[in-house]
């Protein structure tokens, strides 16, 4: 990956230390046909950042990005510069697998392991030798279903298979599951498209709680949702990012027509 | 810009928008009204303006109620949104023009005795600048011009200063002669009606700017309605 630095447009004020994650110049290719045209995007440190964009328009592939989940499809090639605290994440000296710990993410279908909650949960820690013995492991099993909020609700039934909850419920154990290996920054490919308002509405208060620890990119097809949770929005239309800021202004009085168009649903 | 995917969405925005010009246009006919009543002292017109204040009240309520369920059904965002919130505002300070121009309409009775007609040329002349400002906002919402608006916004300026005359030569009319204080008290809250109702033309103003470009009007309002201010001063009135 080129380290060359790639002019870019950024608010001129801002230390670049509240960039949690930053891309540069990134193209994304799959086979022949490009699917980002030379993006360039901060990600705030503790703060919630929205992509939204209609179907198509490259922001999973972003976020995909973000913690090297395109490198296991093979016809996928990206350039530019993507940084975490700084540090090239495409380096030849960055290990994907212990990126992806920092960088945990969270997809649209809850996809809890045909094992117990516990084991779910504890999967991570394992592999990656975060505990050193039982009670430290039930230690971080515990609190990070706390901080999913999901462990009142399930604290009489630990062994239970995590695909007995429900939907939601799963949901916030594959926060949980991603929240053990203590990341830095949380991914969420549309977390809340396949639940109810009301486990919705449990997951957005939860996005909300974790900004506090954690720096949080959520894909969402929401606008509503979007202009709840974020205060940052980023709006990607045929690849190209269109225009970010505030979700304040985003919502409000975007700069750009096609923003303008999308977020008042006159697109197509 | 009416080209929602969604087309019955299109259908809310337009007809809250048309409920709006067709209550200004209301608000504005009740204002023109007032102010022939008042100029030839027409009891049976004054009495229709009172009667008519229900139809500005009633559309208040309904674009309340339009407003209130599309905002539920659409959760509009940006322009939409703006739209919608403006429209409310804009049919509240209709409703106050319409009520003012009910009480002038009503002081009609209590001026019939006195006939003070030289006096209530002058509120004429105040009350067709008020119009006109009325009728030029009404046209900067139908077309959606900041500009027209903000030029109404400046121009509140000449009704204040109308009334800063009006008012001085009321009290000079009362101090002369204690007979006039009864008509003249009652002018002089027509007059004050009016000054009203060129504020709420600033107000309207406002939003649309507001609407077109997303920001508040942020210069200072233009004020110059000192009235407050003045002191009446006997030792004039007495020396003259």
């Amino acid at each position: 990956m080129a380290m060359a630095q790639v002019a870019v447009e950024m608010p001129e004020v801002e230390p670049e230390e509240t960039f949690k994650m930053l891309g540069r110049g990134v193209n994304v290719h799959y086979g022949d046909k490009q699917a980002l045209f030379d993006v360039s995007l901060a990600i705030r440190a503790n703060q919630v950042t929205s992509l939204i964009g209609p179907s198509g328009c490259g922001k999973s592939t972003f976020i995909r990005c973000l913690n090297r989940m395109n490198d296991v499809i093979e016809i996928c090639r990206v350039a530019g510069d993507i940084t975490l605290d700084g540090r090239d994440i495409y380096s030849p000296k960055i290990d994907a697998v212990e990126l992806r710990a920092r960088v945990g993410m969270v997809f649209q279908k809850a996809n809890p392991f045909p094992k117990s909650i516990f084991d779910n949960v504890a999967y991570g820690p394992r592999i990656h030798g975060l505990a050193s013995n039982k009670t430290d492991l039930e230690a971080i099993v515990v609190q990070s279903l706390s901080q999913a909020g999901l462990f009142e609700e399930v604290k009489d039934r630990l062994h239970a298979p995590g695909t007995s909850l429900s939907g939601g419920q799963q949901q916030r154990l594959c926060i949980a599951r991603a929240i053990a290996v203590t990341p830095e920054v949380i991914l969420m490919d549309e977390p809340c498209s396949a639940l109810d308002p009301i486990a919705t509405a449990r997951i957005e208060e939860l996005i909300d709680e974790l900004r506090k620890d954690y720096t949080i990119v959520i894909v969402t097809h929401s606008m509503q949702q979007a202009a709840r949770v974020s205060q940052y929005t980023a709006f990607f239309h045929l690849g190209v990012l269109v225009e970010e800021g505030e979700t304040e202004f985003m919502f409000t009085t975007p700069r750009d027509q096609r923003t303008q168009d999308y977020i008042t649903g006159r697109f197509g | 810009m009416n080209d929602h995917i969604v087309r019955s969405y299109d259908q809310e925005l337009t007809e809250l928008s048309d409920k709006v010009s067709q209550m200004g246009g209301l608000a504005e006919e009740q204002l023109g009204r007032a102010l022939d009543a008042l100029q030839r002292l027409d009891m049976d017109l004054a009495e229709a303006i009172v009667v008519a204040d229900a139809k500005v009240d009633m559309l208040e309520r309904n674009i309340e109620e339009l407003a209130v369920l599309t905002i539920a059904k659409r959760q509009p965002m940006a322009q939409d949104l703006r739209e919608i919130m403006v429209s409310i505002r804009i049919a509240s300070d209709l409703e106050r023009i319409g009520d003012l121009a009910k009480n002038i309409a009503k002081r009609t009775t209590a001026l019939k005795e006195d006939r003070p007609l030289r006096i209530i040329s002058g509120l004429g002349r105040m009350g067709r600048q008020a119009l006109q400002q009325l009728k030029d906002v009404l046209d900067a919402y139908a077309e959606g011009d900041a500009e027209k608006a903000t030029g109404v916004w400046r121009g509140d300026e000449a009704v204040d200063a109308m009334f800063n005359s009006l008012f001085r030569e009321l009290l000079t009319y009362m101090m002369e002669d204690p007979r006039t204080i009864g008509p003249c008290t009652h002018l002089l809250f027509a007059a004050k009606n009016i000054e009203r109702i060129g504020d709420h033309a600033t107000n309207i103003a406002e939003n649309i700017y507001y609407l077109v470009h997303g920001e508040q009007l942020d210069e200072d309002r233009p004020k110059s309605d000192v009235t407050s201010e003045t002191a009446i001063d006997y030792t004039v009135a007495n020396n003259s």
